[in-house]
């Protein structure tokens, strides 16, 4: 059944997880809020940023760039190694 | 036959068969764990590997040659739709993460059903998603199949059969041969190829259409709509792309070829290398690719059968040679979402049926012998169907990926997250899962406005909790 709950690798990975779900939420919220916040006007009303109409932008390309970001941030600061082989046990 | 740009493809192919013979070398030398090393190249993948084999898997023949073709249809609003795959690059690993890892070698798990197993103890578990992943994925393989076929006919000049018959030889071989390490080792090839495939067309598009304001401009004056979120009628609403995320995002987490890659990786190290490489390659294809098809509009006017969208803009954008290089991409994209496919099916066969239930004491050599003829079988039934795809068959495959989300990804989530999820959970949520998809799918389609997806996956959510808590109540009586 279920591992028991104490050991400390799963406390680490479901904060993993919970990060995961936020950064997930914050890229929809972004991606939602750009394109149709800004999409929505009429297209004559558009404004560019390199050619690209600026919800496309923002929502797209800088959306992404911004994603690819804090996933390294992320990473860098609260993703933790732990070894995956029981206690003992390593094949590194 | 266009040689100038069949050769490179050619090269190509050469080169993915270097990749699998190699990798085939590395199997022969782990004798002990076969299936482990076969079925999950021996939990060794490195982080840009890992990273590499989950997009290619993912980027399927569907997302690669049909979706650019649909952008050119409906403008940026497809381009926006398809960008809720950045998602995938970060999340699957990240919920799945470290404790997939960890448990599934306690379990010394080697499939996403052996997961299954050992966390629910339940036969009933083990067979309806064995029976899921045969049914499903074999008619989604079979619909790649066809998808790579019509692509070296439409280059080659072919007929529909021997350009099949390319195709299938070329991938089971290397399948045969090499097993999970030589898959995921090519998708490392495929999925490089895909993303500077992708990026030296995007330029040679923009190029040709007089830099990107030009291109803009142009399909403003078509129709404005193509550059709106709303699609070139005005029917993509908000909430139908947004399900979208739940359809190809975070509904991705449910599909068993993604999910066996979760839990091949070495070390922490790997994963955390993977996800930064995973997100950034994920978006980056996609963002182009889709991009391709909408600056594709002004340039080549009155394409109607969206699939020729990508060749055909190759081909009048770039030197013959270089098309042949970049048409490489959509080749391996097909190629490297079939060879997981089967490398799936075939474990669900040996591994989770055969080993499980008809022959727990099969030795190694059996079960090698096995594993190699399960995987040719399959591939010959597959080619078969291929060659004349019954209608049941496109059916199936339309809605493979939205019922396998909708009957893996609360098993799987919840089993590894929540202590109280139990087998009579599991059961009922893979059953609500896949016969409320097909109904839904059937009957009520895109259900509110949203994909059909979204609705068995909350029904099947619902009947998680319910069957785990009943049965809990039951024992506590």
């Amino acid at each position: 059944m279920l591992p028991d709950n104490k050991d400390y690798r799963f406390r680490i990975a479901n904060r993993e997880a919970l990060i995961g779900v936020g950064l997930a939420i914050f890229n929809f919220l972004w991606w939602f809020g750009f394109a149709y916040g800004m999409g929505s006007e009429s297209p004559q009303e558009y404004e560019y940023v390199f050619g690209l109409p600026a919800w496309f932008f923002y929502s797209c390309v800088l959306g992404f760039v911004v994603m690819v970001v804090l996933v390294w941030i992320v990473v860098k600061l609260w993703f933790v190694e732990v070894p995956f082989d029981e206690e003992g046990g390593n094949d590194e | 036959m266009n040689w100038t740009v069949m050769l490179p493809l050619i090269i190509f192919l050469i080169l993915i068969f270097i990749t699998g013979y190699w990798a085939s070398k590395s199997m022969r030398a782990s004798e002990e764990s076969f299936l482990s090393e076969y079925f999950l190249g021996g939990r060794q993948l490195g982080g840009l590997i890992l990273a590499m084999t989950m997009i290619a898997t993912y980027g399927s023949a569907s997302s690669f040659i049909g979706g650019p073709g649909v952008a050119y249809t409906e403008g940026l609003g497809w381009v926006l739709l398809a960008m809720s795959q950045v998602v995938t690059g970060y999340f699957v690993l990240m919920v799945l993460g470290k404790k997939f890892s960890i448990v599934a070698r306690r379990y010394n798990a080697v499939t996403l059903i052996d997961f299954l197993k050992e966390r629910y103890q339940s036969k009933w578990v083990v067979l309806i998603a064995a029976f899921s992943i045969i049914i499903f994925l074999f008619s989604a393989m079979a619909a790649q199949w066809v998808g790579g076929a019509r692509m070296i006919q439409s280059l080659t000049g072919l007929s529909y059969t021997s350009a099949l018959f390319i195709f299938a030889i070329s991938v089971l071989i290397y399948v045969i041969i090499g097993g999970f390490r030589a898959v995921a080792l090519t998708d490392t090839v495929q999925g490089i190829v895909m993303l500077f495939g992708t990026l030296i067309l995007l330029i040679g598009t923009i190029i040709a259409g007089g830099g990107i304001g030009n291109i803009i401009a142009d399909l403003q004056a078509e129709n404005p709509n193509l550059i709106t979120p709303y699609g070139a009628d005005g029917d993509l609403t908000a909430t139908y792309v947004s399900s979208f995320w739940i359809l190809v995002g975070v509904g991705v987490v449910g599909l068993p070829h993604i999910t066996v890659r979760a839990m091949s990786y070495k070390n922490s190290r790997a994963m955390h290398r993977a996800l930064l490489i995973g997100t950034v390659v994920v978006g980056f294809i996609m963002l182009n690719m889709h991009l391709i098809g909408v600056f594709a509009r002004p340039i080549l006017p009155g394409i109607d059968v969206g699939d020729k969208v990508m060749p055909l803009i190759a081909l009048e954008v770039l030197p013959a040679w270089l098309a042949g290089v970049v048409l490489a991409a959509p080749m391996a994209a097909i190629m490297s979402t079939v060879d997981s496919l089967l490398l799936i099916v075939s474990s669900a066969v040996v591994k989770d049926i055969y080993l499980n239930y008809i022959d727990p004491e099969a030795t190694i050599s059996k079960v090698r012998i096995l594993s190699f003829t399960t995987t040719a079988v399959l591939g010959i039934f597959v080619f078969l169907s291929a060659l004349n795809p019954p209608d049941l068959l496109i059916w199936l495959n339309l809605f493979a990926f939205g019922g396998l989300e909708a009957a893996f990804i609360w098993p799987v989530v919840m089993g590894l997250y929540w202590t109280k999820g139990n087998k009579y959970g599991a059961f009922s949520s893979m059953l609500v899962g896949i016969l409320s998809y097909i109904i839904f799918h059937n009957y009520y389609p895109n259900a509110f406005g949203m994909h059909t997806v979204v609705l068995p996956i909350v029904l099947s959510l619902a009947a998680f909790v319910a069957g785990s808590l009943s049965a809990n109540d039951k024992k506590a009586a």
